[in-house]
């Protein structure tokens, strides 16, 4: 395994497979069909201040090869979990990355203090790129002036180290990972939800109760490594790089854009073992390509 | 527990213009145990459509490892799956949730099940495993029209069986509570699953028994950790996943 194992601020890594905020819970629903200590790390959902309930419903709409999303970050709140969800994590070897997110940087603060203390927590990864909140969310992730004060807010509370997930959805990405990097980023995690809408053939009106949701898999994996692999050779920062990945292939693709590591999220729901399955396949494709560890393989596109 | 399986096809028809009763056969077949449950189907072998689509248990046959589900070929995805041959296979994905109470009823006492279109398939299950546990069913069947109606005499070999139709082509013109209100009030519980304004009308009207309800809403995970099919339960931020807590549950529970 050891052509798999990945050193990142906070973070050794059994391998660079890391489930995505969102669309994984808290892992529970998942370890029915795995152990989760096979995986790299775990993104929890998202976590704000107070429980939320979210959007109404439908939250979901299928497109071409994706999904789009308008959950509203429902989560059950700081206290619950950190009392009941992480305690239920610390039971496997899997280190946590923590998704925090709020309405103002005291909500984030608030979240980055307390939920940065918990033992099997060494990362966060600050949401400021959520597509479906009315407050908050994807304001802090387009402004670079505002994201790079958060990122400042949060490190400064912080006792691990802080990644700054980027929502795709700027004109430019990479001075937005230049201003979290002048915030104090140690890593950046990349990319959220693009905003997208459908519309149902009989009424004419969206399908989404929000109307607008956010598009994920594998239609959104270009845009993707185009923008890791303008960022990666413009910032110093590590990135762990998402969206739409499904396999050990696209995995690789990733890596060669720029990407340290990656996150998988919509294809959990398409297959439940999917994770397990590309951590299986890694090693094999490694030797076929030639590569004896996989980091080799991080910014081959522009190296 | 819930099992990935590529399910063997036994056989394939289409019962009604675009609906299709498809009977698989696998290992998976071993974990169903209650009447309602339903299955996350994999349509396609690539990546579009990319979604599973949600199909409730009509019928499982632990003998023969096989279990039916029937379906409206609507959209892109059951349109791919209603063209899948004998020779052919598919991902499922399942058991999953939670469904019908069979013991909320005693032998020798009546239960009436409620189905509306598309609704009517889990019933079938939970009929069968009522009888032969000596429940008495009374079956209350809505369909758009004539053409539409499936099942009928599957139905009307465990009891008593009533159809009603929109148009008034086939049975009792109108809804299913056109066909309740005449019915003789001998039951202990309803069993239903249908359309949400179905649910409601009979929440509305009929909660004074134990009534279980079967929603439904759009998925992503089908397992619970996506958050894309929570309702209300009460106050605040309160809430069920439909996939994973439903997708049955007691009037009252949740907000339709
Ligand atoms: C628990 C449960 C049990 C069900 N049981 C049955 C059954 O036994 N027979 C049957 O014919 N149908 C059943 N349905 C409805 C069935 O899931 C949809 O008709 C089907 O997903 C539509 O897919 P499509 O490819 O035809 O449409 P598309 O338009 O291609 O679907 C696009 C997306 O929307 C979703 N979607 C569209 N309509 C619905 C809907 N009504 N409910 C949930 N998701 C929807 C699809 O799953 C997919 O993700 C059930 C739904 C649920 C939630
Ligand atoms: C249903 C759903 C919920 C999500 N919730 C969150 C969230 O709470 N926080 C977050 O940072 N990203 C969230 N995301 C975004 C994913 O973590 C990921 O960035 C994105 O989906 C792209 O990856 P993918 O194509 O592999 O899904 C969510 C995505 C989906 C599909
Ligand atoms: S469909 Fe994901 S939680 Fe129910």
């Amino acid at each position: 395994m050891s052509k798999l194992s990945i050193e990142l601020p906070g973070l050794s890594l059994k391998n660079p497979i890391i489930p995505a905020s969102g669309c994984f819970g808290f892992g529970r629903e998942y370890s029915q069909f795995y152990d989760l200590s096979k995986l790299g790390a775990i993104m929890i959902k998202a976590t704000t201040p107070e429980p939320r309930f979210g959007n109404p419903t439908p939250r979901v709409a299928e497109t071409d090869a994706g999904m789009l999303n308008a959950i509203g970050l429902q989560n059950p709140g700081l206290k619950k979990v950190i009392s009941e969800e992480l305690t239920w994590l610390s039971n496997h070897d899997v280190p946590i990355i923590a998704n925090i997110a709020g309405s103002q940087i005291e909500d984030y603060v608030k979240v980055a203090r307390e939920i940065s203390q918990a033992s099997n927590v060494h990362a966060l990864e600050l949401n400021i790129s959520c597509p479906n909140v009315k407050e908050g969310g994807i304001t802090f992730g387009t402004d670079p002036e505002v994201a790079k004060k958060v990122t400042k807010a949060v490190k400064d509370v912080s006792s691990v180290p802080v990644y700054v997930k980027l929502s795709p959805n700027v004109t430019n990405i990479v001075e937005m990972a230049k201003a979290v990097e002048a915030g104090g980023a140690d890593g950046l995690t990349m990319i959220n939800t693009l905003v997208g809408m459908r519309l149902h053939l009989k009424t004419g009106k969206p399908i989404i109760a929000n109307r607008t949701g956010g598009l994920s898999g594998p239609a959104i994996k270009p845009v993707a490594l185009r923008m890791i692999y303008e960022v990666s050779q413009q910032t110093s920062l590590p990135i762990i790089g998402m969206g739409g990945i499904t396999n050990a292939e696209d995995v690789i693709e990733f890596f060669y854009a720029g990407a340290s590591a990656v996150a998988v999220g919509t294809a959990n729901f398409v297959d439940p073992f999917v994770c397990p399955t590309i951590i299986d396949e890694l090693p094999a494709l490694l030797d076929e390509l030639g590569f004896d560890h996989i980091s080799q393989c991080t910014g081959r596109s522009w190296k | 527990m819930i099992v990935k399986e590529t399910m063997k096809v036994l056989s394939h028809k289409e019962l009604a213009p675009a609906i299709f009763e498809l009977t698989l056969q696998g290992q998976l077949v071993e974990e169903m145990k209650q009447p309602g449950q339903f299955v996350h189907v994999k349509t396609s072998d690539g990546l579009d459509p990319l979604l599973r689509r949600p199909i409730s248990i009509c019928s499982f046959n632990q003998h023969e490892q096989s279990f039916t589900m029937i379906y409206r070929a609507g959209g892109k995805g059951t349109k791919l799956l209603s063209r899948k041959t004998e020779t052919e296979t598919v991902d499922v994905l399942g058991p999953l949730g939670n469904g019908f109470p069979v013991d909320a009823v005693e032998s020798g006492e009546t239960a009436l099940l409620v189905g509306g279109g598309i609704g009517v398939p889990p019933l079938y299950q939970l009929s069968q495993m009522l009888v032969a546990k000596g429940v008495q069913v009374i079956h209350v069947l809505g369909f758009e029209t004539k053409s539409a109606v499936f099942y009928e005499r599957e139905f009307a070999a465990l009891g008593e069986t009533y159809i009603a139709t929109v148009d008034g082509s086939h049975g009792t013109k109108g809804f299913v509570t056109d066909v309740m209100k005449d019915l003789a009030d001998s039951y202990k519980a309803i069993y239903s699953c249908g359309p949400t304004p179905m649910l409601k009308a009979l929440e509305a009207g009929y909660s004074d028994k134990p009534l279980y309800l079967s929603l439904e809403e759009r998925m992503g995970c089908g397992v619970g950790a996506c958050f894309a099919c929570v309702c209300h339960s009460g106050e605040g931020s309160s809430y069920k996943k439909i996939c994973s807590d439903g997708p049955v549950f007691r009037a009252g529970e949740v907000i339709l």
